[in-house]
């Protein structure tokens, strides 16, 4: 379940090419982001809730170190096991380790975009255990030996006649069904079974808090409170930027997190997590795993408020033309592209460079992440560290250098326009630029914006 | 090790501490928030049925789940008389529980663990019946966390219609896999 691209518009080839594919990814996206927007606009006040979300983020991350210490003193207290890990290696260890101490072999795992950056499957599966996803969306990328594709909505790239011959193979279902109602009813069945057989579950974390020490899960499916609250032992994993001072802030928070992710006023269950339930285990792994190394980088330690609701990918329009894979990272979309060059900057480096940084993430983020002056930013700087991808390194030598000259500026356009006219496929097919390799520029208009603003501006004097 | 080398480069790395913004003012909704409640409720699939007694409760069960037998109602009958199908969680069809407050800008009903009668009740039936008192209703999530005590049990969870996915295709499915539908009855 790993990647085999390492760069975007490499990877977004394939995806690009079944132009009916990807008009159709795109407009799913569309979808859930109208339906972001209409619910948004019923919220009064929503504007001060994301002003609210952004400066409690901001506080946090300013005493992180005293919030994570009160989170795991108050849960200690309540009869959790707390462990720490410094990067996905040691969480995956440490995870393996509590397995193996109650003889856990059939794990069923909800969604947590954690674990998928740790890799933590392919681990525990090379150590004899299994793992099921019982989210309906991870299960069917489970299934397919792939990675989910969106942190929120992991199955958006795949049709429902690709899950129903999926199901067919796997959990015997009719041959060419592919009523949703009908697969996902096949799904309850088959993951009830692993539910009710589970020795252990493995869950996310959406907000630790630390005035109590209790951290809270949601889900509309309802699948990791059957697992958590089945199973002998739960584990929660979560990254340190998941802690939050208090109680009364989850108010804020959950006002925010569905209505941005799916449209939603709120998820089906918020559920909320403060001691082990009689005769079990409960255990919380907290990770650093780059973290705080994106603390201390300054342009960049905003990302670390985000609260993974998936909004700025379903408004983006590379993320929705190109689909999550192309970003071969567990967390694609804009967030992903900012978050993953933390980790590696030689392996991520094309992703800053995968956006039109037309600013429309920053515009939906519930948390106020300036997700595109990011982008922005780590261009600069994977520029500098020489790490961008050669045809852009070039490319924007020169646009530096003629959009600091208006006289280049307006020359160079003119000649543009003249250059596209006679040869069209230049500038968006040519080899220096992968993304155009399936795609034609609209027709080139006469006139440059300026000429047509003095000619108007003419026109009216002389009226 | 980890957790000493975590909160050093915490330390090291955080910004200058940035005050806590002073607690959120919200908007309040009006006197009777019965009809958002509803109204928010019947847009996640869920069922509102309003009572005026306690003791049509029975009844409206019945009338609701007419093919059901295995139904564990809690709130007309003492814990120990629904044991022997506690015994078997996953073969109950419909659980009827308390809820002890209602969000009316989401139809969320907030439970404890004591009213979910065992964790994994209100997500291992089929079917689930919450019962609220009208007075319990508050207008949004603050008011909601104004009131609960989150650390008075070992569980809580706001349940908000029943549980469903639009994982394929967007086509939203009600019934993944917790309760494939609920009915809540509003008293009062
Ligand atoms: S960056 Fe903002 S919009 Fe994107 S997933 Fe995170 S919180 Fe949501």
């Amino acid at each position: 379940m790993s990647f085999t691209h390492h760069s975007h518009p490499d990877a977004a080839k394939d995806f690009v090419q079944n132009t009916e594919r990807m008009k159709w990814h795109d407009e799913a996206l569309w979808f859930v982001r109208a339906k972001r927007d209409r619910i948004a606009h019923t919220v009064p006040d929503w504007e001060e809730l994301r002003n609210q979300a952004s400066a409690i983020k901001q506080h946090t991350l300013s005493n992180l170190d005293v919030y994570l210490q009160q989170f795991e003193e108050q849960a200690i207290a309540h009869g959790v096991q707390v462990h720490w890990a410094a990067d996905a290696r040691e969480h995956n260890e440490i995870v393996l380790k509590l397995l193996n101490q109650v003889g856990a072999k059939k794990i069923v795992k909800s969604k947590s975009m954690l674990t998928e950056e740790c890799h933590l499957n392919p681990w525990l599966e090379q150590h004899g255990i299994e793992v099921v996803d019982t989210d309906l969306g991870e299960r069917i990328v489970q299934l397919r030996k792939e990675p989910p594709s969106h942190i929120v909505l992991p199955a958006i790239h795949i049709k429902k006649e690709e899950v129903g011959e999926l199901f067919h193979e796997f959990l015997g279902t009719e041959e060419g069904a592919s009523d949703p109602q009908y697969l996902t009813n096949a799904a309850r069945e088959h993951l009830r079974q692993k539910f009710l057989a589970a020795d252990a579950a493995i869950t996310g974390v959406n907000f630790a808090i630390a005035e109590t020490g209790g951290f809270v899960v949601c889900t509309n499916e309802g699948n990791a409170d059957l697992g958590a609250h089945l199973a002998k032992m739960h584990i929660a994993c979560m990254g340190i930027e998941k802690v939050i001072p208090k109680t009364a802030d989850l108010g804020v928070f959950l006002r925010l997190l569905a209505r941005s992710a799916t449209g939603q006023a709120i998820t089906t269950y918020s559920s909320h997590f403060l001691k082990p339930a009689q005769g079990t285990e409960m255990h919380i792994v907290i990770v650093d795993n780059g973290r705080t190394t994106q603390l201390g980088r300054e342009a960049f330690r905003n990302s670390l408020k985000c609260i993974r609701c998936g909004a700025c990918m379903n408004t983006c329009p590379v993320y929705r033309r190109s689909g999550g894979h192309s970003y071969h990272n567990a967390v694609a979309g804009p967030i992903g592209a900012i978050l993953a060059p933390n980790i590696d900057m030689k392996e991520y480096a094309d992703l800053p460079f995968a956006s039109t940084l037309c600013g429309s993430c920053s515009d939906v983020c519930p948390v106020k992440i300036d997700i595109h002056n990011q982008l922005y930013q780590w261009r600069q700087e994977l520029t500098r560290e020489g790490y961008a991808p050669a045809g852009k390194k070039m490319a924007m030598k020169m646009m530096g250098n003629v959009l600091a000259s208006p006289k280049k500026y307006s020359f160079s356009g003119k000649l543009a326009r003249k250059l596209l006219k006679w040869f069209p496929k230049l500038s968006v097919n040519g080899r220096l630029n992968p993304w155009g390799r399936q795609r034609d520029l609209p027709d080139v208009p006469e006139q440059s914006f300026r000429e047509w603003y003095q000619q108007q501006s003419s026109q009216k004097q002389s009226r | 090790m980890s957790r000493q080398q975590i909160l050093d480069a915490i330390r090291k790395n955080k910004p200058e501490l940035v005050a806590a913004p002073v607690p959120f003012q919200y908007l309040s909704m009006g006197e009777d928030l019965a009809p958002a409640f509803v109204a928010a409720l019947e847009k996640v699939g869920g069922v509102v049925v309003i009572l005026k007694e306690r003791s049509d409760i029975a009844a409206t069960v019945q009338e609701h789940y007419q093919e059901m037998t295995r139904i564990a109602d809690f709130v007309n009958h003492p814990r120990n008389s629904n044991q022997a199908l506690l015994h078997d969680a996953a073969s109950i069809e419909v659980a009827v529980l308390e809820g002890q407050l209602g969000v009316a800008e989401n139809g969320a009903i907030w439970m404890q663990e004591s009213d979910c009668i065992s964790r994994a009740l209100p997500f291992i039936t089929q079917h689930l019946v919450l019962v609220l008192d009208k007075k319990k209703l508050v207008a949004s999530m603050h008011g909601a966390y104004a009131q609960i005590d989150t650390t008075k049990e070992g569980f809580g969870v706001f349940i908000a219609g029943p549980s469903k996915t639009a994982d394929i295709e967007q086509s939203l499915v009600i019934g993944a896999h917790g309760a494939k539908s609920l009915l809540v009855l509003l008293i009062g």
